[in-house]
């Protein structure tokens, strides 16, 4: 029999998990819920007023979108290691870091990417409009990728430890600031009417940094926590 | 190894390294004292008052110092953990693990002493710049590390868990270094450089430089204290620490 390609095996570990997903639909309408809800509670909280929620919209859809990855990162390997599946696919010949580049590429089919089509809907709702929307989409749709892929070396290094759920968030938020900064600096520059290229480049610049780094760095912390 | 010069690897074992460690300490410490003795004084009798901030600026000689520490001491410590990941080498871990605490502490330092000094300068305790930023963050990687390793009951896998986070955090140090440069911020920008005139006056440089090496031999005792303390806990043997130096290998794990 031979041995299927680098990107079959990738393929394979995408599908693998979609479809997993997909059996568990319950488990991503909750991290969807979970934003809907979280964005909602800061109009309660700080008040209705549109000026004030405009200034404070882009921060609060990023730090909502940051802690629904966080909270989904736990799905990311736990079941594999529980199950012994993650055991077996350190033994698929083909590169550890290609795999791991498929799991948090499902990971951000199904954390990130729903935040990120719900997006306008939320910018509306704290009163953002026009092009600003269409920044706050675009810093998420470049950003939230880049966060499932530093989340994952914080998920692989936590892999079975005990209230590996608190300290995952302590690894991995500060790592998540630079993200966070430049995502919602774009908003604000564009409401400003500065112009949000430049976060917007530097944002390209961190996804295509931890595209390179993370999965090589995610996969020698699975060997570690697996060995 | 074998060979006509000295063997380095020697002290690649916990149990030569442990009376080694003992032996450097006081040196350093005295140092240290020494050091940081001089540079006390001449930062604070010596240099002239600041014709704009006055005498509030001699904090500058805790401050700097203590920032320049605790980048320095993230990249020590990161490289001794990609050491200790490349070589699989124990006491390179536990010079990453005993450097940790200190390069925290330097962080801190760092932090409370420059909000001592924004406070009469720029009227705020704290501004959310790009440097105090991400001297912040680096606060926070300290801690995760120190976290993370205490939180990981199998030892090896402690050390190779931390050094892997270690090595990731290392992307913040040149954020920190560049920060003031690269972003406009209220911090001002670097006073002393390797490449260009200094912009303070000669005895004010002298001061900052002295501390800084004071900083530093300390920072080399008290890790090899806490290196002694590692190897105690780790090694658990038990006529360590009353006799330094053992006949046999302790190598039995």
């Amino acid at each position: 029999m031979s041995q299927p390609s680098m990107s079959e095996a990738l393929r394979g570990v995408i599908r693998r998990d979609l479809l997993l997903a997909m059996r568990h639909r319950s488990d991503v309408a909750m991290s969807v819920f979970f934003v809907v809800i979280v964005a909602s509670l800061f109009p309660l909280g700080v008040g209705p007023e549109s000026a004030v929620l405009r200034v404070i919209a882009s921060g609060v859809l990023w730090v909502t979108a940051l802690l629904a990855c966080l909270l989904s990162l736990g799905r990311l390997f736990t079941a594999d290691y529980l199950d012994g599946v993650l055991e077996q696919t350190l033994l698929i010949p083909q590169p550890l870091a290609v795999l791991v580049v498929g799991k948090v590429f499902s990971h951000w089919v199904i954390s990130g990417l729903p935040v990120v089509l719900l997006s306008p809907l939320l910018g509306l709702q704290f009163g953002l409009s026009g092009d600003s929307l269409w920044v706050l989409t675009l810093s998420l749709l470049l950003g939230t990728p880049t966060l499932s892929m530093i989340g994952a070396i914080g998920a692989a290094l936590t892999l079975g430890l005990r209230g590996s759920g608190l300290l995952v968030a302590l690894l991995v938020l500060p790592l998540f600031i630079p993200v966070l900064i430049f995502g919602a600096g774009a908003v604000t520059n564009s409401l400003a009417g500065i112009g949000s290229e430049a976060n917007l480049s530097l944002l390209g610049a961190c996804f295509l940094f931890s595209f390179a780094f993370a999965p090589w760095a995610t996969a020698v912390a699975l060997r570690i926590a697996l060995e | 190894m074998s060979g006509t010069g000295i063997n380095w690897f020697k002290y690649s074992s916990p149990q030569a390294l442990y009376p080694l460690a003992g032996r450097m300490i006081p040196w350093f410490a005295a140092l240290a004292l020494g050091l940081i003795g001089v540079g006390l004084y001449v930062g604070f009798f010596v240099a002239p008052t600041d014709v704009t901030q006055g005498d509030a600026y001699r904090i500058i000689f805790v401050h700097v110092p203590a920032a320049w520490m605790s980048m320095f001491l993230y990249v020590i410590m990161a490289i001794w953990a990609g050491l200790g990941l490349g070589l699989n080498a124990r006491p390179s871990f536990m010079m990453a693990q005993a450097i940790a605490p200190t390069g925290a502490m330097f962080t801190f330092l760092a932090l409370f002493t420059g909000s001592m000094w924004g406070k009469p300068t720029w009227g705020a305790w704290w501004v959310w710049d790009a440097r105090l930023t991400s001297e912040l963050i680096l606060l926070f990687q300290y801690i995760g590390i120190i976290l993370l390793r205490s939180s990981i009951d199998d030892l090896r896998r402690a050390d190779r868990a931390s050094a892997v986070l270690a090595l990731v955090g290392v992307i913040n140090v040149p954020i920190i270094y560049f920060s003031v440069r690269w972003w406009n911020t209220l911090h001002q920008g670097a006073s002393v450089s390797i490449t260009a005139a200094p912009t303070m006056a000669g005895t004010m440089v002298t001061a900052m430089l002295v501390m800084m090496f004071g900083f530093w031999m300390y920072s080399i005792a008290v890790t090899l204290a806490r290196m002694r303390c590692v190897i105690v806990e780790r090694e658990r043997h038990p006529s360590w620490g009353k006799q330094a130096s053992m006949p046999d290998a302790v190598e039995a794990r």
